[in-house]
């Protein structure tokens, strides 16, 4: 990652200006163009308060079958949502869609009111991070692990905080000793435990999360519960998160409301 | 230039070298007999083809006699480099054809017209053979740049999503695997100029020997032509790495992994 020829990069030089424009909202008429029929030709200011929205979303899985259809969902400021389901009812598929990691085929995502398209993807995965359940780590160390993001040209403002990062294990039931430690040495509860610290030490606002605690145990479950609802509560105007699981009762402990899918369909649950 | 006419009734004889060869596989049980018939038929007849074409080509002297043997030999190496690797991309065969054809007759119009400089400088005496050389080799750099960049982002997946997932750029999720593929490409270019003249004698070198130029004469023309197949190859496996880095990563910043597929069971659906 690090050796890497930058200069090459293809996506670099339109990367370049986007910051000077960031709050410039003029220039989203030629950025957004192609996405924004249904949002019309007022552009919306942005909204915190929006959060997250799906309207309609749906992903196929061939021409004519569907994996997640007609979704509609809102995770604002504050949210926790709990997100259940039978295995295969299309969980994962809608995190991911949440996440732009797949193109949607149907219907669109909105964050803070506006669309998001191009070169304002990466920034906006920088804010909403989808956390697989196998988040996988990169070869070397926990620390090593933990200050790859901070290379990425999305966070070149910000830089990798080792005692935020001490203090975050700490949290999760880890001594400093553990950023020492190779990544391919972990067991998996512990190599869950480093993605999740990696991606909350990089301060988003959303977090997409795919069974966090499927790899750990009774007590360890318990600390990831803790750690992510103290999480929002720190900053109930700006952090949410949605929570895939499959424990009722950690879902009623961890979850504000729950939300229930069913073949690619939700339903809110009571 | 001095060198010995060999009759045929005596390529004959080291074709009887070859029938021995099949009789000690037949008496061993080797089961080779058979494909070392194939092979030494297949060696014979496609030569003495290339030989007439070649002959007829040389007598002409007109450019587009040799322009009508560069293209074929192009897009054979172009084909052949895709059908090398057991996944495939949509778009594959114009990415490694696009790539060995630009890259491969820049550098031997380079090497040809400004290096060598015969007169005319279209001479296929110079031209075919110097083209064939890089073609064949970068034919190799492509292929195996091609194949191993599918099978670094097929068994890298998880890393490169979580990467962009993150809030990477598409080629800062993409530039370890796509830099190892380069770098699979241009090893065993690497290898045989290190090698050169050492663990064998190169084939430029030994035929001009053959053919009674003085052995130092020979060694020039051989490092001229090691360090136009060196450029060729560079440019050809960075070319088809980045174009189909290209095709498989989106301006939104997705992997579009669902592209690749398995050769033997076809395209995936939708």
């Amino acid at each position: 990652m690090t050796d890497g020829p930058a200069d090459l990069d293809p996506d670099d030089r339109e990367g370049d200006h986007e910051d000077d424009r960031e709050d410039d909202h003029e220039d989203d008429h030629e950025d957004d163009h192609e996405a924004d029929h249904e949002v019309g030709h007022e552009h919306p200011r942005e909204s915190i308060e929006a959060g997250l929205e799906a309207e309609r979303i749906g992903r196929r899985a061939t021409r004519t079958t569907w994996i997640v259809r007609d979704v509609s969902l809102s995770v604002r400021p504050g949210d926790r949502v709990g997100l259940v389901g039978p295995s295969g009812s299309g969980k994962s598929v809608l995190m991911r869609a949440l996440a732009l990691l797949d193109k949607l085929d149907e219907g669109q995502v909105r964050w803070r009111g506006r669309v998001i398209r191009r070169r304002r993807v990466p920034r906006y995965r920088a804010e909403v991070i989808y956390v697989h359940q196998r988040a996988p780590l990169f070869d070397g160390s926990v620390l090593r692990n933990l200050e790859l993001p901070f290379e990425l040209k999305v966070r070149r403002s910000k830089s990798f905080d080792e005692a935020r990062a001490v203090a975050l294990l700490e949290q999760l039931g880890r001594g400093a000793d553990f950023l020492d430690k190779d990544a391919h040495d972990l067991s998996g509860g512990e190599a869950q435990i480093v993605a999740l610290a990696r991606v909350l030490q990089l301060d988003p606002s959303v977090l997409l999360l795919d069974e966090p605690t499927a790899s750990l145990d009774r007590d360890g479950a318990k600390l990831v519960e803790r750690a992510l609802a103290g999480w929002v509560a720190e900053r109930p105007d700006r952090r949410a998160f949605v929570w895939i699981g499959h424990d009722p009762e950690q879902i009623g402990r961890v979850a504000g409301r729950t939300i229930r899918m069913e073949s690619g369909r939700l339903s809110e649950a009571p | 230039m001095t060198y010995v006419v060999i009759p045929w009734w005596r390529v004959g004889l080291a074709a009887a070298l070859v029938l021995l060869s099949g009789a000690l596989s037949a008496a061993l049980r080797l089961g080779m007999g058979r494909q070392l018939l194939i092979a030494s038929a297949r060696t014979a007849v496609q030569l003495v083809l290339v030989g007439m074409v070649l002959q007829w080509v040389f007598a002409r002297g007109h450019w587009l006699a040799v322009v009508g043997v560069l293209v074929p030999m192009t897009i054979i190496a172009g084909v052949s480099a895709v059908q090398r690797s057991p996944r495939r991309f949509p778009g594959d065969l114009a990415i490694a054809v696009g790539s060995v054809w630009a890259t491969g007759w820049i550098v031997s119009a380079f090497g040809v017209i400004a290096v060598v400089s015969p007169r005319p400088w279209y001479s296929a005496q110079y031209l075919v053979p110097i083209t064939g050389l890089i073609l064949g080799n970068s034919l190799t750099g492509i292929a195996l740049g091609l194949d191993r960049m599918t099978s670094e982002l097929v068994g890298t997946r998880a890393q490169v999503e979580a990467l962009l997932a993150m809030g990477a750029t598409r080629w800062e999720a993409a530039r370890g695997p796509l830099r190892r593929a380069i770098r699979a490409g241009m090893t065993p270019t690497v290898n045989s100029m290190l090698a050169a003249g050492i663990v064998s004698l190169p084939g430029t070198l030994t035929g001009q020997l053959l053919s009674g130029i003085a052995p130092v004469e020979a060694a020039k023309y051989q490092i001229v032509i090691m360090f136009l197949i060196a450029a060729g190859t560079a440019f050809g496996t960075c070319a088809v790495v980045l174009l189909g880095f290209r095709r498989l990563f989106d301006e939104e910043h997705r992997f579009l992994h669902r592209r690749i597929y398995n050769r033997k069971t076809g395209p995936k659906p939708g």
